[in-house]
């Protein structure tokens, strides 16, 4: 099946000059980089090495000894958050201060903290997504040990003003970490312009092998390791190393800093276009998240009175993703959009579009035709629209037989 | 969830060739369940003449699920009489499609709701000293439809 997929926030293709690059460490360069005995050891120590220059300078870090691989940016997240509280066990009532809309890596990580003693504050964010920065600095105190915020949202793509948090970090005396995953390729992301104490990583979003990211630790930051063994990674992360997918990493970093302005313009305008498109074309179409502040690959719309399964149902051919609840095992909607104070019966109707490499206009004028003829279809079954051109408010309606 | 993996034909075919969607002309039932909050309304409008449903259409809101189920009701309710259609449940509507995935199977329960609550609407409309509903009258979203039955009473 010939799928298009404009999923890219959830997982990207891994790039063939990655693999190209793998490849060796996946046969016959099979070396363990802690084997100081032989030059096996040696070859696949030289290669992790130049994957951290080439993280490094990715994110604009001073020295390549400030990443540490990890399984991905999950764990980085884990060993972020619970690495400092660690570090930090001799204050009393410690606070991290951070948003509703982070992935749940670090909303889990956060909730599970909590039952540890430390207290999560949350800093109010607008109906955008983006954070009131007034608001944030006073929710930070003398017992506020972290500040943990994301670069840019997977699910609204807003970019949140990192630079500036990072000035308000500095100002208080408090660490900042950020989850970049999303942003990495993306947009421009520079830790020492910005900041940034501690930066998670991803490999499997930046066209890089899944089972592989990192946390960029600052030189004299001090945390405690989650996994203890042969003191590999500073110590921060023991384990024998993934070479074949830290090869790939590196690699993935490489062409993301390389091709970084040329596929960002490219994707800005495919966004534009569809975006374009869809307020020409779809009415009473609304955009989840901030008009300008967001991810040049990035888009999520509501299409009112249709339910967002359907559409993508409809749309098949596509892969999409959506904020209804009906594709969710929990059957919730999407948390992020429920925090932005989008109604339900529009989180219901979200979709999210994740724009990448492979995606070119032809593609988007393609779903463009889909999306219009979806959208008047399900309408005209659609119960919700016959009320709205009625008149009736569905926010305020009292639902006779709700269950 | 993988819904691709999970629908059958035969649900795939009554989502995208949905049959009796509208809203019949001459109703004499009319059940709205769900909530959009929820992620699903169906509307259901019946017409019943001596005790036999001869039409029935719907309006759904929701997902593939939503839309299979609703459409495999209305058929499965046209020319039966009303105590026989009350007979019909989510399960039956369900076993009709071929099987849901199993997180999709409180969309059948929205399918068998609104058909009871569509009969109970007519037999409402029914009682003594009332007069029969036009489909205009029941096709009214601005008040509750049970309140409205209640209140005349």
């Amino acid at each position: 099946m010939n799928l298009i997929y404009m999923d890219h926030h959830a997982t990207t293709p891994l790039d063939p000059e990655v693999l190209d690059a793998m490849m060796p460490y996946l046969t016959t360069e099979f070396g363990n980089p802690s084997s100081n005995t032989h030059e096996m050891g040696h070859f696949a120590r030289i290669a992790v090495e130049k994957s951290r220059t080439q993280l490094a300078l990715l994110i604009g870090a001073s020295s390549p000894d400030e990443i540490v691989f990890t399984s991905g940016a999950t764990e980085a997240d884990n060993l972020a958050l619970k690495g400092i509280v660690r570090a930090f066990k001799e204050r009393s009532q410690p606070n991290i201060v951070t948003i509703a809309i982070e992935h749940k890596a670090i909303l889990d990580t956060a909730k599970s903290l909590q039952k540890e003693g430390v207290e999560i504050r949350f800093a109010k964010i607008d109906s955008s997504g983006l954070v009131d920065l007034d608001d944030f600095k006073r929710k930070i105190d003398a017992k506020t040990i972290l500040i943990s915020i994301q670069t840019a949202n997977s699910e609204i793509g807003v970019v949140q003003p990192v630079n500036q948090i990072g000035k308000i970090a500095r100002e208080h005396n408090v660490l900042l970490h950020t989850d970049a995953v999303q942003a990495l390729g993306r947009i421009d992301v520079n830790v020492l312009r910005d900041n940034i104490d501690l930066l998670s990583i991803s490999g499997h979003k930046m066209y890089g092998p899944k089972g592989v990211g990192g946390l960029y630790v600052r030189k004299g930051v001090r945390l405690v390791p989650m996994i203890d063994g042969g003191g590999h990674e500073r110590g921060m992360r023991s384990g024998t190393l993934n070479v074949p997918g830290i090869v790939g990493l590196g690699k993935a970093a490489e062409i993301a800093k390389r091709d970084l302005l040329a596929e960002s313009s490219r994707l800005t305008l495919l966004r534009d276009m569809l975006a374009l498109g869809i307020a020409e074309r779809i009415d009473q179409a609304k955009l989840n998240g901030h008009p300008t502040r967001r991810l040049p690959n990035n888009l999520n719309f509501a299409f009112a009175y249709v339910e967002g399964e359907a559409l993508l149902l409809a749309c098949k051919g596509f892969a999409l993703s959506t904020g209804s609840a009906c594709t969710s095992t929990s059957l919730q909607s999407s948390y992020v959009l429920k925090a932005i104070g989008v109604p339900d019966h529009l989180a219901h109707s979200s979709i999210r579009f994740g724009l990448g490499k492979s995606n070119n206009e032809d593609q988007i004028e393609l779903l463009l035709h889909k999306l219009e003829t979806s959208v008047k279809r399900l309408r005209e079954m659609s119960p919700l629209y016959d009320m709205a051109k009625e008149g009736i408010n569905i926010d305020n309606y009292q639902w006779p037989h709700s269950h | 969830m993988d819904v691709w993996e999970n629908y059958t034909e035969k649900v795939m075919d009554h989502y995208e060739n949905p049959r009796n969607v509208g809203i019949v002309d001459n109703a004499n039932g009319v059940g709205i369940v769900g909530n959009p909050a929820c992620g699903d309304v169906m509307k259901l409008t019946i017409r019943v003449e001596n005790n036999i449903i001869v039409d029935a259409k719907f309006k759904t809101f929701g997902c593939g699920a939503a839309i299979a189920t609703s459409s495999m009701v209305t058929e499965m309710v046209k020319g039966k009489n009303i105590d026989t259609a009350l007979e019909i449940s989510n399960k039956g509507v369900m076993e009709a499609l071929g099987g849901l995935p199993k997180v999709k199977r409180h969309c059948s329960v929205l399918a068998e709701d609104a058909l009871k609550a569509a009969i109970e609407n007519y037999k409402k409309s029914l009682l003594p000293g009332r007069p029969e509903k036009s489909a205009h009258e029941l096709d009214n979203h601005k008040g509750n439809v049970d309140e409205t039955v209640h209140t005349a009473e």
